[in-house]
């Protein structure tokens, strides 16, 4: 090994506090890239195998009663290349112990082996038996939810009749990954089941004997689709069909894919973000550190060293520690995305795991951290190459502070020596000092952006839970119903008030956009479940036009005064244009709303509604859902805190969870900045420190001077940083909204001060760390070493 | 002043009207005023003078650490004063070596490290092992600068700078931070580099009693050369008063 790489080894090891410390502050920044882009690679993956191993239908199309014969009729159609029939309906399962009955689908396999399309992976117990017409298979995260097992019975009512069924197995199906109550955006297990039995079994509690009332369809070029869509729907329309509709716009599949895209969104917004400010610290810190060998770099150039060889000594310092870090990034990365996974395939309940690595998230993470460490170190050594090697050898000439006694003058009489040493470094130096403040301030900057963050999650539920909804229960009817029924809520003991809703399911379509939606149909003047503007003001429901929430009219790129065409999936299935006269502000989910009497004539159905939201007296909140459960007319019943509970673990174990796991690499990476700046502070000046002692200044004194900068340059940086997190909270909010819940940058001054005391612990604890190398410091060692 | 030549063969240095000017305006300082002098190859050649006379800043433009302002110096027949910074480099690497007062050995590398440091881009090297037993100190070269006294630390650096057999050897105050007797051991090792293996070396220092053993002495004064003394008699390094 030649000597230079010993010495590289050697300098390595002096410095190993500091390098640890460069390179964890840019392994951070890689590991966050590393473990997003993992992580999505690996779920869109598992995704894509799971859908494909069990043949997840390309087409669903709802029928209101279709011969068997037709399946052939739609096999047919070209670009078609599977096509099957099934019976499906809904159902309620009454389980011991509960007040409301829990809403359920049915769902049919074939009598004799596998269905060519949405199989069932069979988790527990073992699949029907086409003999036996009581036997059923339960989804597996409804089952755990309430404790239930195979050979437990169950019963429930389908097409009105009740029986008890057996369950004989647990079954998880790509088609329900997500399963969601009535009229809730947030899937819950525990109150939504799936129900598989035989397809003779179910066929007989539905009347649907030699019919189907869904096929599912399987495209074998995705370009077809709509095409087959078409001509699905003119088949199945003479039977009531109600609407082809494509795997996009499946309900499970449709929050599936949000959740990875909005983790997507996340990994390609908000990493590059840490990596940028990770990289602008390393860049920062190997500047000053190659500062610092100047006269070495003299030295090596006096023996005759070119300066390709010197600088590529250093080059091989600084690739060390940043490719090191980096390499560390990578590994824990990939470490991290593992464990990650683990926890999202639970919840994304995925039955197995495809494990893929992004090796663009290597390639970037490496070369942004080497490019961003060489272009500090190379700055730096130009410009020491173009000093002469007797001149690198000198110690740098002194900073001129002449001109620092000009501006102080008066301030400087009531400043002891230490605070003016303190003071003219600050504004003699002031390209050093922009630096650490800078350093500082994208530390700070993150944590705001954090903390912000964090808030908006808050605002998002509160603002949803307590502002837009002020209801305590949602009902839902089995259908449609005549206005009569609310004033048989009314009339109920403990319900305090009652407000009529009418939610139409449709495909809102603006030119070539469309989103598979409802119509939210509300009274005049709402007041349980409102649509609010931006100041939190309750828009008033008129009779011109539909309102739609802001993320609604962004999927749609609508403005108020446009057409929107309104196509209803229910009853006559009219096609509407109604003008969008208005627009929400909602944080979760996309409704749009429209004046309930409007909404009726539209549909030429009067005085029609679907459900209630209800206020009800806490202490008859019991009786007020024994009455629920048996009027024969209610679907569903909701209760909005546990809409709110089945919320706020959505956002705490879905993609919203990383915010936590981000909120602690800011964290890491706000204290790895000022640690470093503290250090690289007292190693420019371990000369001058040991000086002040041997003249006879206390450890105390020496110590102010190093750490009266630090405080001062600390200072300076938080209103800055709190300047620049504002703008970076408004990017990462970004990446953390989904077409399911947005999420507002929220600044409050409790946000800004708990991210300068973030800022401030980290500088104390720095300068502690510091301070006790100051007080060991050898002080002939200090003085003899040469800089 | 000018010297006459004072031994047969050519000179290892011409140099004519060498000025240095640091700085700009009024804050300029003439570290050189127009030095006109030739240095026979072979001598061990002592520059004396006060702090600030310009005697460093000679040595570092004839090493080729350092640019002039104006002038010009040859080594052998190059012109150095025109040379590029890559021919510079070419230049220190093949012919020269340094001592400094400071030493300024690698902190990190061993003595050994250190000399090898250089013999490894030297064009005609002889072995480390070799220079270190030359200044005395093949005992101890596995040890750390940390780990040795100022005068074992100059004698690695001397060690160094040998070690690659230049054609000249600069010293700047090689012995100013050293007890006399670890000076003496010093300059002795100075005086067999230069008798055993024929190089040119210049020592630069403010201690006067050096110049007994050299074969010229140079005296320098504010950016001048004062006066050229060549010995008749010259002393042996042990014997010279401290």
């Amino acid at each position: 090994m030649s000597p230079l790489d010993r010495k590289l080894l050697r300098d390595l090891w002096r410095i190993k506090g500091q390098a640890v410390a460069i390179a964890a502050v840019i392994g951070v920044g890689v590991l966050m890239l590393v473990m997003m882009t993992g992580l999505v690679t690996s779920l869109d993956e598992t995704r894509r195998a799971y859908y494909e191993r069990y043949r997840l239908a390309d087409i669903f199309a709802p029928v209101t009663r279709a011969p068997d014969r037709l399946i052939a009729e739609l096999a047919a159609i070209p670009g078609v290349s599977a096509a099957e029939g099934r019976v499906t309906g809904s159902a309620l399962i009454d389980l011991p112990g509960l007040d409301l009955p829990l809403q359920a689908r049915a769902v049919s396999l074939p009598d004799f082996g596998a269905p060519q399309l949405n199989d069932v992976y069979l988790s527990a117990g073992r699949r029907l038996d086409s003999d036996r017409s009581d036997e059923i298979l339960l989804l597996q995260g409804f089952a755990k939810a309430h404790d239930l097992l195979p050979g437990d019975t169950l019963s429930a009512t389908m097409n009105g009749a009740r029986r008890t069924f057996r369950i004989v197995g647990l079954a998880q199906s790509p088609e329900f990954l997500y399963t969601t109550a009535p009229g809730e955006l947030a899937p819950d297990d525990s109150r939504f089941g799936v129900i598989w039995m035989s397809r003779t079994a179910l066929a007989a509690a539905y009347d649907m004997d030699g019919a189907f009332n869904q096929a599912l369809l399987s495209v074998g070029r995705s370009g077809e689709q709509a095409a087959v869509l078409d001509a699905v729907d003119r088949i199945l329309d003479p039977h009531g069909g109600l609407g082809a509709y494509g795997l996009e716009d499946h309900e499970s599949n449709r929050f599936v894919s949000e959740e990875i895209s909005g983790l997507r969104a996340m990994s390609s917004g908000v990493p590059p973000i840490f990596l940028g400010v990770a990289a602008f610290l390393l860049y920062i810190v190997v500047s000053r550190m190659v500062q610092a060998e100047r006269g070495q770099i003299g030295l090596m150039k006096a023996f005759g060293y070119t300066n390709v060889e010197v600088g590529a000594h250093y080059f091989k310092l600084i690739l060390a520690i940043a490719a090191g870090g980096a390499l560390a990034g990578c590994l824990a990365g990939i470490a991290a995305g593992r464990a990650l996974i683990g926890v999202y395939l639970e919840f994304f309940k995925f039955p197995f795991l495809v494990f893929q690595l992004d090796p663009e998230a290597f390639v970037i993470g490496f070369g942004v951290s080497v490019l961003a460490a060489s272009a500090g170190g190379l700055i730096v050594l130009r410009g020491v190459f173009a000093l002469t090697p007797a001149t690198a050898m000198r110690p740098p000439t002194p900073p001129d502070y002449s001109r620092a006694g000009r501006i102080g003058r008066s301030l400087n009489r009531l400043l002891d020596q230490p605070s003016r040493m303190v003071l003219r470094r600050l504004t003699r130096q002031p390209g050093r000092m922009a630096g650490a403040v800078i350093g500082i301030a994208a530390g700070m900057a993150l944590s705001v952006g954090m903390i912000s963050i964090l808030s908006g999650f808050d605002r998002t539920l509160a603002l949803t839970f307590t502002v837009i909804d002020r209801s305590d229960v949602t009902v839902t009817f089995t259908e449609a119903m005549s206005e009569k029924t609310i004033l048989e809520l009314q009339r109920m003991p403990g319900v305090i008030e009652v407000e009529p809703v009418r939610i139409v399911p449709a495909v809102l379509r603006n030119g070539l956009k469309t989103y598979r939606g409802a119509i939210n149909g509300l009274v005049t003047e709402p007041r349980l479940n409102r649509a609010v503007d931006q100041d939190v003001v309750t828009i008033p429901m008129r009779q011109e036009g539909v309102i739609l929430a802001t993320a609604l009219a962004n999927i749609l790129d609508i403005a108020p005064g446009e057409m929107l065409t309104v196509e209803v999936r229910e009853g006559r299935q009219p096609v509407l244009d109604i003008p969008v006269i208005g627009m929400a502000e909602t944080l979760l989910g996309s409704p749009a709303y429209m004046e309930l009497g409007a909404l009726n004539r539209a549909l030429r159905e009067p005085n029609r509604v679907s459900g209630a939201y209800l206020r009800v007296d806490a202490a008859h909140s019991e009786s007020v859902y024994r009455q629920l459960k048996d009027m024969p007319t209610v679907a569903g019943v909701s209760l909005k805190a546990d809409a709110r509970d089945a919320f706020q673990k959505l956002m705490d174990t879905g993609a919203g969870a990383m915010r936590y796991i981000m909120a602690a690499i800011a964290a890491i990476i706000t204290f790895g900045v000022v640690y470093n700046t503290a250090r690289i502070a007292y190693a420019e000046r371990a000369r001058d420190l040991a000086s002040l002692r041997v003249i006879g200044f206390t450890k105390g004194e020496v110590a102010f001077v190093l750490l009266g900068e630090l405080a001062a340059v600390t200072l300076v940086a938080l209103p800055l940083g709190a300047l620049l997190g504002y703008y970076l909270s408004f990017g990462i909010a970004a990446g953390f909204s989904s077409d399911l819940y947005q999420i507002p940058a929220v600044f409050t001054p409790e946000s800004y001060g708990a991210a300068a005391l973030a800022v401030i612990a980290a500088a104390v604890a720095s300068g502690w760390l510091v301070k006790r190398d100051i007080d060991r410091a050898d002080l002939i060692t200090a003085l003899k070493t040469r800089e | 002043m000018v010297a006459e030549p004072h031994k047969e063969g050519a000179a290892a240095f011409r140099i004519n009207g060498l000025t240095k000017v640091y700085g700009e305006g009024q804050a300029a300082v003439h570290a050189l005023r127009g030095v006109d002098l030739a240095i026979p190859a072979g001598e061990l050649v002592v520059l004396l003078g006060p702090s600030g006379s310009g005697k460093s800043t000679l040595l570092n433009i004839i090493g080729g650490l350092d640019r002039a302002t104006d002038g010009q110096v040859h080594f052998q027949d190059q012109e150095l004063t025109a040379l590029s910074d890559a021919q510079l480099t070419r230049y220190r690497r093949d012919h020269v070596g340094f001592v400094f007062q400071f030493y300024n050995l690698m902190p990190s590398l061993t003595a050994h490290e250190n000399v090898e440091l250089v013999t490894e881009i030297a064009r005609n090297p002889m072995a480390p092992d070799e220079a270190l037993a030359l200044v005395g100190l093949h005992a101890r070269t596995d040890h750390f600068p940390a780990q040795l006294s100022g005068g074992e630390q100059q004698r690695v650096a001397i060690a160094r700078a040998v070690a690659k057999q230049p054609t000249v050897l600069f010293c700047d105050e090689p012995t100013g931070a050293l007890d006399s007797t670890t000076g003496r051991a010093v300059l002795k090792v100075l005086k067999d580099v230069n008798e055993r293996l024929g190089a040119t070396v210049l020592i630069v220092t403010h201690a006067a009693a050096t110049a007994a053993m050299a074969d010229r002495v140079i005296h320098f004064a504010d950016g001048a050369i004062r006066e050229v003394v060549v010995n008749e008699t010259k002393l042996a390094p042990e014997d010279i008063e401290w």
